[in-house]
């Protein structure tokens, strides 16, 4: 298993290195500059042409991908040309927001998927299960960013305007103004409460695709041999499906982790810009208005790496749930 | 008193070409430590009738028709709540399946499984479920049984997982034990002592085995009764010796003379001709009309009943109207459908 890890780990060593690559020319052959943010009438060409240099962007393409990559490899991502500020620096203190929000939307996805896939799975074609078929199949159509409008509408607008709930959902932002001042648990609600809408629109979608993954898994196992061992055991139902069927149920949903996670990434980007959330998503979205190269491609780069470690991750739990696959 | 009784079984199952009565009404007996074996084509509801012992006919597509009974040690079965059925299951009556290869979960280890039956049904903990399991292994023959209780299934060979089977099975010292085709799958060399394994374990423990098999060759060893299914019916009862010594109905003939190295006067192999028919359309009066080789009007004209044969106490019976009109036993026609090749240059 240690063996099978390190040898994972340096095989994604080449793929990370050529990911950075073609992102870095994709950009390059993007339009515009970062410096035509400062053009104005006020500014002579002189001048934006100094801060061109200052920045490196005078040099040809092959030199700026050198330096940069040199760089890079040495965990240095560059200055950002919008924020003046070390990128790496913005990057520690802006990811573990977008940690927290994927985290939670991805966990929220699959315990909420997979147990409404098996209560479709056991109550096959039944009414619920043909509502709920059709439920997911419209969350699933759904964009994230519409979602989480709705979502917005509904329990942030309308639950506090109209229906006057005394608890309603924040709109934006990860904490409430004066959140210094609370004591700890009541920071610890505040956070939740911001949570839960933007994790909860990010975490439908994915539910959805999850529930209608496990329900056709579940009824595939529920059929085989080993299922109607365990009833000949005199096993109560809830055992039979819980132990005996749900686990080996799991094993196919698990590849959704890794597929899901370039999704997820790409919803928080939509959802924290939705929600003002202070992530990497909305951070490389601002960044892409700005021209600001080294920001952009430290985004990239970093759910690239995300990506990859959700796979590996994938992977692993495969071994866990299911004794046959050893890695060695 | 019978340990089981059935009395007009019928199982039917809703299907897309309408209803298929898979078993359709039969009726038997098993005495405390006796052996019984059902034989038959695939398809005529050998396997239907086990899972309706046992309780696990999968509903809906199938049900257990009213007016069927089946009862342990007194007890009805049929409409028995879930949950006292549940308690019945693995406990009083176990079953062992064709298929060793899938029907053990390939997710746990083998002791988790057979110690499964020992907590639920007997309240053992860990440890003592532990003991048991692996006493059970070693009783059905497996080496290292205190290594293998820990491994999972895929490490095990096919014979060794039906070993393993039989051993969840005995787990809770069953009086039932229903066997559906236990060596269908396993190499002949494997089936000997599988079968071997069965008959020590049922005379150690004195319990009652009902044998589902298609192989007449492992009836004969192993029974002390036989039932023949057709078509959802029994067709013949009786010893095995009375049997297989004067097979009375033209279908178990047939199934006898299908055996190779028994056909009379041992030329070649003489097969059945045509197949079971479906479950969904049995034919009208006799179902064994079409492929009987001595069919006549009043096989057609009115199904026969389960007639009783050389009297009550032979305990003997067959589903034919020959036992009425023996005389039309002798002079066979030629085969109904007249359709068996004369192969050239293969005098017969």
């Amino acid at each position: 298993m240690g063996r099978y890890l390190i040898r994972r780990l340096l095989g994604a060593i080449p793929l990370v290195l050529g990911i950075a690559t073609i992102i870095f020319f994709v950009l390059s052959l993007a339009p515009g500059d970062p410096v035509s943010i400062y053009t104005a009438p006020n500014v002579s060409s002189e001048v934006l042409e100094q801060m061109r240099q200052n920045m490196g962007l005078d040099q040809p393409v092959h030199v700026r991908y050198v330096r940069w990559m040199g760089s890079m490899i040495q965990g240095d991502f560059g200055v950002s040309f919008a924020r003046n500020q070390p990128v790496r620096e913005i990057v520690q203190q802006i990811l573990p927001n977008t940690l927290i929000l994927s985290l939670s939307a991805i966990t929220l996805a699959f315990l909420t998927g997979i147990l409404i896939g098996v209560f479709q799975a056991v109550r096959q074609n039944s009414l619920i299960d043909n509502s709920l078929s059709v439920v997911a199949l419209f969350f699933y159509s759904m964009p994230s960013f519409w979602l989480a409008l709705m979502l917005i509408l509904i329990f942030s607008l309308t639950a506090r305007n109209v229906w006057d709930w005394p608890f309603y959902f924040p709109a934006s932002g990860m904490t409430s103004v004066g959140h210094e001042f609370m004591s700890p648990l009541e920071q610890v609600g505040d956070r939740l409460r911001h949570l839960a809408l933007p994790s909860i629109s990010l975490a439908l979608v994915l539910a959805a695709g999850i529930a209608r993954y496990m329900r056709g898994s579940l009824l595939e196992v529920i059929r085989q041999d080993y299922v109607r061992t365990a009833r000949a055991k005199g096993l109560p139902e809830r055992t039979v499906i819980f132990k005996h069927a749900l686990r080996n149920a799991l094993i196919p949903v698990v590849t959704l982790l890794g597929l899901y996670l370039p999704f997820l990434f790409s919803g928080t980007v939509f959802i924290e810009t939705v929600f003002a959330w202070p992530g990497m998503g909305k951070l490389v979205v601002d960044a892409i208005g700005q021209r600001d190269y080294p920001v952009v491609m430290a985004g990239a780069f970093i759910f690239a790496v995300m990506v990859i470690i959700g796979n590996l991750v994938a992977d692993l739990l495969y071994s866990v749930i299911d004794p046959r696959i050893r890695y060695e | 008193m019978s340990l089981l009784q059935v009395d007009n079984l019928r199982t039917w199952f809703e299907t897309d070409s309408g209803t298929a009565r898979a078993v359709d009404g039969i009726s038997f007996a098993l005495r405390k430590g006796e052996t019984l074996g059902i034989v038959g084509e695939s398809g005529c509801g050998k396997t239907v009738t086990s899972l309706s012992i046992m309780g696990l006919v999968p509903d809906p597509p199938g049900r257990i028709v009213e007016g069927s009974s089946v009862r342990l040690n007194g007890r009805e079965l049929v409409g028995m709540s879930a949950g006292d059925l549940r308690r019945l299951r693995g406990n009083e009556m176990a079953m062992i399946f064709q298929e060793p290869m899938t029907s053990l979960n390939p997710v746990y280890t083998v002791g988790n499984q057979i110690g499964e039956a020992l907590r639920l049904h007997r309240g053992l903990d860990r440890a003592e479920a532990r003991r048991v399991g692996v006493e059970l292994l070693r009783e059905v023959g497996i080496s290292d049984p205190e290594q293998r209780f820990d491994e999972h299934p895929h490490q095990l060979s096919g014979g060794m997982r039906q070993r393993v089977m039989i051993a969840m099975a005995l787990s809770c010292e069953p009086e039932l034990l229903i066997a559906d085709e236990p060596t269908t799958a396993l190499d002949v060399t494997i089936q000997a002592q599988i079968l071997e394994l069965l008959a020590d374990a049922q005379s150690a423990r004195g319990m009652a085995m009902l044998l589902i098999t298609h192989d007449l060759g492992v009836v004969a060893e192993v029974c002390d009764r036989m039932l023949v299914m057709y078509a959802g019916q029994v067709v013949e009862a009786g010893t095995v010796r009375q049997v297989f010594g004067e097979p009375r109905h033209p279908y178990t003939r047939g199934l006898l003379d299908s055996l190779p190295g028994r056909a009379a006067g041992a030329r070649r192999l003489r097969p059945i001709e045509g197949t079971v028919p479906s479950a969904t359309e049995w034919p009208e009066g006799c179902r064994f009309r079409d492929r009987c080789p001595h069919a006549w009007e009043r096989c057609a004209e009115s199904p026969p009943p389960l007639l009783v044969v050389d009297g009550e106490a032979s305990g003997r019976s067959s589903r034919c109207w020959l036992e009425e009109e023996p005389e039309r036993r002798v002079a066979p026609r030629p085969s109904p459908t007249g359709s068996a090749p004369q192969r050239p240059g293969r005098p017969r």
